[in-house]
């Protein structure tokens, strides 16, 4: 088939608009990524970042067997601190979404119903997710203070704690707050998702399901939820990815507290803190090997038509 | 029973309201405490004083904070908005070989955990020696940005009337001159939305800014909050760290409210619609 | 000014062809229409003329010359969408005038040919509104303003009517219709899925489906001689009646058509007498609606002032001149 002259244009015009923006992204993303997964082959440090030699698989599991027969393993993958961290990171990330998603449907099923006052309420959750992440750390470390916090003050004057608790610096609570923290920012955005998805559902089909009477809860969940459900689940999984990259939250509310040290803030520590800069590396490749499982589960699970072809 | 049932229902929309607006207010009247009425709770406002918004311009560098926040975010949206929107077109109105995988790519560059380019690109800022300049953020935050704008804009883009733009074909016009021409004034509100979301993406960022940056005169806001401490390590001052925590909020959180409608489409094009 | 002819075109999107090979020869001056049911291929062929739709095989010429790979723009044509296809953004002036501005036109030839295009369409008194500010027939001449300002050679019309309401379509169709002969040197091709506005526009009618040309020919010809049994049921209001099995039998053929408006009735005479199901009054006329023993009853075209009980067993008689006789194959079948 000749290419008329109208298509060859405008495919010659498309690679130079992209040309820019593939050029960028190789240049901020690609190479960066390629270049973090050779240092974890290496043994570069923060002082010597050109001199690293090439160590194979030795920060990721190396051993050695000694005189005495004993056999010793180091590595990232024999590292109990990083398998810590690992368990946190996916605790956190499947308590925090999962609370997330159940919230943030109650939040849009009321949103979706017509009541005075609704661009308020629309408005006022928009807050959590508009304020900066570190403020919101600093905001709820300040109110779960165990001296004058108001959260303690508040659970105190209603009975339910007897002695005030120190969120923020007990092990066994350490996690709950941070999760706290987390919901109460990222619900309203698993809100605004599900909610966009419940408005695209016809108001006859409820009407209907009203005429024929049938009781709210079994319509909530023959109608509604099966309906919701794939912008959820993209909502679900969209959030499930930036939980398990969380960094900031867990490092300003919860520094250096083991009970919460995730992936992301362990690999940093060692790459820039601890001066084990490929040890470190190699910890953030295992990290990004995981996402990578996750989007490509995400685009297989979504099943997003990414061409956009619609024919 | 109907008036309960309705109670109910204003109750609980009630409760929502009071956990998603609380922390900010609390926020907000511990700004205006000082000295000792800091460290009594109170649930309402009881004394107003705004010295600490005085303490944090004279801790020193905190105005200068802004200032490279403001300008950071700025340059990298603009920057990804100008690469952006001609790449979105070509993404979303020009049939070619390979469009799916790129525009996969794109995606699953936008959810990077950015910690995985963190000691490429730590080299790279050293090597370019940009290293504590405001231009190592705004080459790092294009990694996000970047991708977010193409991703939100292509599916914009798509929902042009196709139309107009053979219309325009017909009419003569460039693929450019579509774009700037025809495009780009009906994209306005769209642009408007994806910069403001990619402006606060930029603008909360952390881990870059903390890595980044080796000094007050070039952190960012996020980064100047995170590392407020007082005359002592035990001693943390709240007052100032609130005030601070309103100062930068308050801009984003009047954004937010004006552009509401617009930030939720931009939100929902960039989750939902795939 | 141009000739088009269209030699062996098709179109494929995939594995999917949409034109399987298209020969249609469109004179200059004339004002052709593509007509037949929706995926039929019209408007993918008026693409493909335009240069909107690239062309899989075959020949386009313009005037004599092959114009496949030639950008739409250099081709010499205008055209009308259906959604009109206005730029939101741009006042009535700029809409029209925007084509001129982008081939670097003098400020002095745009205005006087934007005005003139204006006042022709009486639409000189909006040109600093915008679109918006606009009602639904306003626009669409709008919308031929802009494709007048172009001076085309070829005017491409794209169903441009049916987002009007009815009578707003009449009227417009009317307009078209001066245009045509006010523009007499103009080749027009016009895309509808209404059989009305094929017959009332056309000098000829091409009926398309599934990508093949059915017929090509006036509107008196393809009511009179339909090529076709598609044809003959697509051409004329009401559909007409077919008979198949003993009735078509008797007349040697496999199916037998009949207009409503050629059949009488003829009660001491009947070839054929039912039961009236059925009655439809449009005032001037009426339908009546015999079940004769086929599938569907036959609709009969009587004066509006008749009134027959529904019930009542009428008896009616075609004219014989205007029977259309059917093979097997829905091919006509010729004395």
């Amino acid at each position: 088939m000749q290419q008329a002259e109208l298509q060859a244009q405008r495919i010659r015009a498309a690679m130079w608009f992209l040309l820019p923006m593939i050029a960028a992204l190789a240049f901020v993303a690609a190479y960066p990524l390629l270049r973090s997964i050779y240092f974890s082959f290496t043994d570069t440090t923060l002082t010597s970042l050109y001199t690293g030699q090439w160590v194979g698989f030795d920060n990721y599991l190396n051993w050695r067997t000694l005189p005495s027969g004993r056999t010793i393993y180091r590595g990232t993958l024999v590292d109990p601190a990083w398998w810590n961290a690992v368990w946190n990171t996916v605790r956190f990330a499947f308590v925090s979404v999962s609370i997330e998603a159940i919230l943030g449907l109650m939040v849009a099923l009321v949103l979706n119903a017509n009541f005075h006052g609704r661009g308020l309420v629309r408005a006022a959750i928009l807050i959590p997710w508009a304020i900066p992440t570190i403020v919101s750390a600093k905001m709820w470390a300040w109110m779960l203070n165990d001296q004058f916090g108001i959260v303690n003050d508040m659970l105190f004057n209603i009975g339910l704690i007897s002695e005030k608790i120190a969120w923020t610096a007990n092990v066994d609570t350490a996690m709950w707050a941070v999760l706290m923290v987390d919901i109460w920012k990222t619900t309203p955005f698993m809100a605004l998702l599900c909610l966009a998805g419940l408005q695209m559902i016809p108001r006859d089909v409820y009407e209907a399901s009203k005429i024929d009477g049938v009781h709210p809860i079994k319509v909530f969940f023959k109608i509604t939820l099966p309906l919701v459900k794939p912008a959820l689940m993209v909502a679900i999984i969209f959030r499930m990815l930036d939980a398990l990259r969380i960094f900031d939250l867990v490092y300003v509310l919860t520094p250096n507290s083991a009970a919460t040290k995730t992936m992301s803030v362990i690999s940093r520590e060692n790459l820039i803190e601890f001066d084990k800069f490929a040890y470190g590396s190699a910890q953030s490749t295992l990290l990004f090997l995981m996402i990578a499982l996750f989007v490509t589960l995400y685009i297989w699970l979504g099943k997003v038509d990414l061409s956009g072809d619609k024919q | 029973m109907k008036a309960l049932k309705s109670a109910a229902f204003y109750l609980l929309v009630a409760f929502i309201v009071f956990i998603a607006v609380f922390p900010f207010y609390y926020a907000i009247i511990t700004s205006f405490k000082t000295g000792t009425a800091l460290f009594q709770i109170d649930y309402w406002p009881t004394t107003f004083s705004l010295d600490n918004y005085r303490d944090v311009f004279n801790q020193g560098g905190f105005f200068r904070n802004i200032l490279n926040s403001v300008l950071i975010a700025s340059v990298t949206v603009c920057l990804s908005l100008l690469l952006a929107v001609t790449a979105s077109y070509a993404l979303a109105r020009v049939r070619f070989r390979g469009r799916g995988l790129l525009l996969m790519t794109i995606l699953a560059v936008s959810m990077f955990p950015q910690i995985a380019v963190l000691s490429g690109l730590f080299e790279m800022v050293r090597f370019i020696g940009i290293y504590n300049t405001p231009w190592a953020l705004i080459l790092s935050y294009t990694i996000f940005t970047l991708p977010f704008t193409v991703w939100v804009l292509t599916t914009f883009m798509r929902d042009l009337p196709i139309e107009i733009e053979e219309a325009a074909i017909i009419d003569g016009a460039t693929p450019w001159q579509i774009i700037t021409k025809v495009f780009m004034p009906l994209m306005w509100p769209a642009l408007v939305t994806t910069g403001l979301l990619a402006f606060i993406g930029a603008w909360n960022e952390f881990l870059f800014a903390l890595t980044f940056t080796s000094s007050t005169e070039t952190r960012t806001v996020p980064v100047a909050i995170g590392m407020l401490s007082g005359a002592s390590q035990y001693e943390t001052p709240w007052g100032i760290i609130m005030a601070a925590s309103v100062l930068v909020t308050v801009p984003i959180v009047i954004l937010v409210l004006v552009f509401q409608r617009k930030i939720v489409a931009g939100l929902t094009a960039g989750g939902v619609k795939g | 000014m141009a000739r088009i002819q269209l030699q062996n075109v098709r179109k494929s999107f995939g594995a999917v062809d949409v034109i399987k090979g298209v020969d249609l020869d469109i004179q200059k001056g004339e004002f052709m229409v593509f007509v037949g049911p929706s995926g039929c291929g019209k408007s993918t062929l008026l693409r493909m003329i335009s240069g909107l739709e690239d062309i899989t095989s075959g020949d386009l010429l313009f005037d004599s010359v092959r114009v496949n790979a030639l950008a739409p723009s250099k081709r010499g044509i205008a055209m009308v969408f259906q959604s009109y296809a206005l730029y939101p953004h741009m006042t009535v002036y700029d809409n029209m005038a925007f084509g001129m501005k982008l081939a670097k036109a003098g400020k002095d030839d745009i205005r006087t040919r934007v005005e003139k295009a204006a006042k022709m369409l009486q639409i000189d008194h909006l040109l600093d509104r915008l679109p918006k500010q606009l009602s639904g027939g306003q626009r669409q001449r709008v919308a031929i303003g802009r494709a007048i300002v172009r001076d085309p050679q070829v005017f491409l019309f794209d169903e441009p009517l049916s987002n009007l309401d009815a009578a707003l379509r009449v009227q417009t169709r009317l307009e078209i219709a001066k245009l045509h002969h006010d523009m007499n040197n103009v080749t027009m091709i016009y895309v509808t899925h209404d059989q009305v506005e094929a017959m009332t526009l056309a000098d000829r009618i091409c009926v398309l489906r599934d990508g093949i040309v059915e017929q090509v020919g006036t509107p008196e010809e393809l009511y009179a001689q339909p090529n076709s049994l598609f044809v003959a049921g697509f051409i004329g209001s009401p559909k007409m009646n077919f008979l198949t099995g003993k009735q078509a039998e008797a007349f040697q053929c496999h199916t037998l058509g009949i207009r409503a408006e050629h059949l009488v009735m003829d009660n001491t005479n009947p070839v054929w007498s039912g039961e009236v199901v059925h009655f439809e009054n449009l005032g001037s006329d009426n339908y009546l609606f015999v079940a004769i023993g086929e599938e569907m009853p036959i609709i009969v075209r009587v004066d509006g002032k008749v009134r027959l009980p529904l019930g009542s067993t009428v008896g009616v008689r075609p004219q014989a001149e205007n029977l259309h006789r059917f093979d097997v194959k829905g091919k006509p079948m010729r004395q």
